[in-house]
């Protein structure tokens, strides 16, 4: 016990001596995107209106995970806020860790946000964190390609068309590719990808009784139709290429089409940034002819309140600044309406000026394709549409896109590939007692 | 070396050692050049290695996004803190394994040094439970402390192989001439182990610097050091050579210079007892 | 010359090391045991009672077990063979009199200040992306196929990065220890005619055996648990999921602390047998 008072003694030295500026601040985690990035230059303007300070300790994505979860499951109580995703919240909400997002202004005005966006983000009809931004997938392509291949990109096109499109545009010599998607281990990266091209061929994770579904026919299919195509028109090495080198590929003129979040249709329309701004079009995500399910996912970066914070209403005062319709209006007016946080708010897109953005049609009507509650043609037990809400997903489909990106560097065939992915799923499913 | 060379045996070797020199700092250099180029030229093809307008413009955004003066002291305390703390505790330890050996000194500093392979992921909820449980969270002593602990068996094992090489008769001198224990240590020996302080000093707290398990972690805000402000720029969005650059030259820069300036210091002492 | 006085007073010196490492040491290892024995799933409720030795079984069953033990020897292995071998040609090259020995040593041994989550995130983008890297470009320049280092050639590339970074360790020890060889020695084995290749056999290897066991001593107890360098660049895909990183899979990305403990004791018992090794020879050595 000495020493642990002893430990406790030196601590508060240290904190007193340090941290005199913690009186009314905020921690905030958050990832390093640049919607969340621009955020925090806007902050000042938070604490200007409501004297809260506010701390930011942003992260890469994969770090902010490990971070926030470890914080969260130990209660830790490191954090105000945390940002977290549309498969975190769910869950979470449901151990009872995270504060509802009750009682919140009229100003506010709560049913405002997509409906699609606010049921990933509750449980039992709760709300646990607000959208900061939604995104489902989409198709982006280079409109002057398209038109040199002779092609017309409908707009609901279907995986053979793209894949019939993609071989047109490549041109090897000239280092354009005609697809890029992302090939990236992880669950969140070229995890999310595949998961949603096996919806668009039928396929699912598991069955109703929870059995891996790795060896059914449909997810060969889509494997094989994936590496196929990318071994066509893909560009080298994909298998490490994720959202953002992918980005980085179409922004340099090096991709025919791209099928990647909607977020990224303002990066790629911004002239500063790409060299392809004026020439890129939209539409939605692929199928399979005849396959009722299109390869779109959902997804949000949302703010959360850990339950046990010591500043539950000045962090409830921070989302609502946030997440709000004037921090929409507040980005518009000084960086243009094509980079506010989009995927939120109803209202944005009954905004006329954000009615005139190129792609917010086509974000919109991706979003409302979405349904997480029935992702799949065969019926499945989970909810979510490139993730299961489950706890153990995240862990299980790591190592599986692992094995999946092994056979997209070449290191072995689809075959072994789902041979591994569905021993991986049904071994850990064991562990979870399922 | 005495022996006498020929001034072309010594061109030689001069060109050959720079070429090889510039060859393992070239992903050094490389960063650094990257650092002051726009994003544009960053990726460039053919790659531009001088000819590009220089710029500071990365330098002020990665300043503007993240306060670096706060990592970097946090950085400087933990690093600083744990080597002085180290150093501390491990010098009367190693002055007794030294000088007062018992069948199980050597046992003893084995031991210390197999508590290092304990892997710290195997360990972090532990670790975490009991950083919440102390309230040490988020605290530059608790890295301190963590840190310092860590590198404490290298610390005591170096610093027992700098005393070793003191003959123990100048001691025993000492000790005739009626000096205690204290001044013994404080007058006779550690003046003629500064050397191997110094490098010892050095080599943790290079060590500290760079540690980026614990350090990221098990900080947020008050305590977060380099290694959590590099851990913001590994992929944002688009183009980021130029900025990653930038954000890691800040990072490794202060250790750089430092190291630079204390080589001599470091290359003399840095034996671990490899030397008889 | 150690009277009883001396001795307990040594015992009082030693003793804060040696009650702050046991600390450190036991407790952890305690929590990770207890751990280890616990069905404990934080996500689903955290502590859900004694399980005995499921965990264990079920992290060595696991299809993943063998290939990991088999990635951490590779790369500890692979390092270790590279930066001795070019650690004491680099440190005979250095020992050679030529002009601005000082500036070239510092360039050699920059690498080491990096921190391993840069010299990871410099060389995976920099260098190693197979469409902007400059390696690609190097490839590109001479008309061959940019390889995708991190998918194609993962181990080698990991093990390449981690090289970079311990090389400078490695030549730094064996410089000083061939510095304090006997040029005499080398100067009458020259005048009786031994080849240079006899003399680097017969006198400098053997003068060097000692600062090669600390090399390879220290590297390992490093090596065997890096972990920046993986994440950050394949994230353990392409065969390159070490124990380390299968543990930290576990427990932070399944969220099993219960199986990743038991994964924890298994590292440690396998660091062990790596040191028991390893101290064989060194304390051999060290009596030397």
């Amino acid at each position: 016990m000495y020493l642990k008072n002893a430990l406790r003694a030196a601590t508060a030295l240290t904190v007193a001596a340090t941290a005199s500026a913690h009186a009314q601040s905020l921690t905030i985690a958050t990832v390093n995107n640049g919607d969340m990035i621009r955020m925090q230059g806007y902050t000042d303007q938070f604490t200007e209106q409501t004297g809260i300070e506010v701390e930011w300790v942003t992260l890469e994505e994969n770090v902010l995970r490990q971070r926030v979860t470890t914080d969260i499951t130990t209660k830790g109580g490191q954090f105000d806020i945390m940002t977290i995703g549309m498969y975190e919240t769910p869950i979470w909400g449901a151990n009872g860790w995270l504060v509802p997002l009750t009682g919140l202004s009229d100003d506010y005005d709560v049913d405002d946000i997509l409906p699609a966006m606010r049921n990933g983000l509750s449980h039992d009809g709760t709300l646990y964190a607000a959208p900061f931004y939604g995104e489902s997938s989409m198709v982006m392509y280079r409109t002057d390609l398209m038109e040199a291949a002779g092609l017309e990109m409908p707009d609901a096109p279907t995986w053979e068309f793209i894949r019939e499109a993609a071989a047109a545009m490549t041109d090897r010599d000239n280092d354009i590719n005609g697809i890029c998607l992302r090939g990236k281990a992880g669950w969140g990266e070229g995890g999310a990808f595949i998961t949603v091209t096996g919806n668009s061929f039928g396929a699912r994770w598991f069955d109703e009784d929870w059995k891996a579904q790795f060896d059914q026919p449909q997810w060969k299919e889509a494997l094989s139709f994936f590496v196929d195509m990318m071994a066509e028109s893909g560009p080298a090495g994909y298998a490490t290429n994720g959202f953002n080198e992918n980005l980085s590929l179409f922004q340099q003129g090096k991709c025919g089409m791209w099928i990647d979040a909607t977020v990224a249709a303002s990066f790629v329309t911004n002239p500063s940034d790409s060299t392809v701004a004026d020439k890129v079009g939209f539409a939605l995500a692929p199928n399979k002819d005849g396959v009722d399910r299109r390869a779109n996912w959902l997804w949000a970066w949302a703010l959360a309140i850990p339950a046990g914070t010591q500043q539950e209403a000045e962090a409830k005062q921070f989302i609502e600044w946030a997440t709000s319709k004037a921090y929409i209006e507040l980005v518009a007016a000084n960086e243009g309406w094509a980079n506010v946080p989009p995927g939120a708010r109803t209202s944005l897109y009954e905004t006329a000026e954000y009615q005139a953005v190129p792609f917010a049609q086509k974000t919109l009507d991706s979003i409302n394709a979405a349904d997480p509650t029935n992702p799949t043609v065969d019926p499945v037990p989970y909810v979510g549409i490139q993730f299961v809400a489950i706890p153990e997903f995240a862990g299980i489909a790591t190592q599986v896109s692992q094995e999946f990106s092994a056979v997209y560097a070449g290191q072995q065939s689809v075959d072994e590939a789902l041979a591994k992915a569905q021993a991986i799923t049904t071994e850990e499913m064991e562990a979870a007692g399922y | 070396m005495a022996r006498a060379v020929t001034a072309n045996r010594k061109m030689i070797n001069t060109a050959i050692a720079w070429a090889v020199g510039l060859l393992i700092f070239f992903p050094i250099l490389w960063t650094i050049l990257t650092s002051f180029k726009t994003e544009a030229q960053a990726i460039a093809s053919p790659p531009i290695f001088l000819g590009f307008d220089w710029t500071l413009e990365n330098y002020s955004i990665v300043q503007e996004r993240s306060d670096y003066m706060r990592f970097l002291w946090n950085s400087v305390i933990i690093a600083g803190g744990s080597t002085l703390l180290g150093i501390i505790i491990a010098v009367p330890a190693a002055w007794s394994m030294a000088f007062v050996p018992s069948k199980r000194t050597k046992d003893i500093l084995l031991w210390m040094l197999s508590t290092k392979m304990l892997p710290a992921v195997g360990v972090l909820y532990p670790i975490y439970l009991l950083f919440i449980n102390l309230g040490l969270l988020d605290s530059r002593f608790g890295l301190v402390m963590v840190i310092m602990l860590i590198n404490l068996p290298i610390i005591v094992w170096m610093l027992y192989t700098y005393f070793r090489e003191i003959p123990g008769e100048i001691l025993e001198a000492a000790r005739m001439d009626g000096a205690t224990l204290k001044e013994e240590i404080l007058y006779v020996l550690t003046p003629m182990a500064v050397p191997g302080i110094a490098s010892t000093v050095l080599l943790n707290f290079i060590l500290a610097w760079n540690e980026a398990f614990w350090t990221l972690n098990l900080t947020a805000v008050d305590a977060a050091p380099l290694t959590a402000f590099i851990a913001s720029y590994s992929s944002p969005e688009g183009l980021f050579f130029a900025k990653l650059s930038a954000a890691s030259t800040m990072a490794i820069a202060p250790i750089l210079i430092l190291g630079w300036f204390s080589q001599k210091q470091l290359v003399r002492g840095l034996t671990f007892g490899a030397v008889k | 010359m150690a009277t009883q006085h001396s001795r307990s007073a040594a015992r009082l010196m030693m003793a804060p090391a040696v009650i702050l490492l046991l600390g450190w040491m036991l407790v952890p290892l305690t929590m990770t045991l207890y751990f280890s024995f616990k069905k404990y799933l934080p996500l689903r409720g955290g502590d859900l009672g004694w399980v005995g030795f499921e965990n264990y079984v079920r992290f060595v069953s696991s299809s993943a077990f063998w290939p990991a033990v088999q990635a951490t020897l590779v790369i500890v292995g692979g390092v270790l063979l590279i930066t001795v071998v070019l650690g004491i040609l680099l440190a005979m090259l250095l020992d050679q009199p030529m002009w601005g020995q000082g500036v070239v040593r510092i360039l050699v041994i920059a690498p080491f200040f990096v921190m391993p989550t840069v010299s990871a995130l410099v060389w995976k983008n920099m260098f190693m992306d197979p469409v902007n890297g400059l390696l690609a470009h190097l490839w590109r320049f001479f008309g061959a196929e940019p390889i995708s280092w991190l998918s194609e050639a993962s181990m080698t590339s990991i093990i390449m990065i981690v090289s970079w970074q311990w090389l400078p360790f490695a030549t730094l020890i064996l410089l000083t220890a061939i510095q304090s060889l006997d040029s005499e020695q080398l100067e009458a084995a020259e005048m009786d005619g031994a080849s240079p290749l006899n003399r680097f056999w017969h006198i400098i290897l053997p003068h060097l055996s000692r600062a090669i066991t600390i090399v390879i001593l220290i590297q390992t107890i490093f090596l065997l648990s890096i972990f920046a360098e993986i994440f950050v660049t394949t994230g353990g895909a392409f065969g390159t999921r070490t124990l380390t990183y299968l543990i930290f899979q576990r427990v932070l990305e399944s969220q099993n602390v219960g199986l990743g403990s038991a994964g924890g004791v298994y590292a440690i018992i396998l660091a062990n047998i790596v040191a028991i090794f390893l101290m064989r020879i060194v304390g051999k050595n060290l009596d030397a």
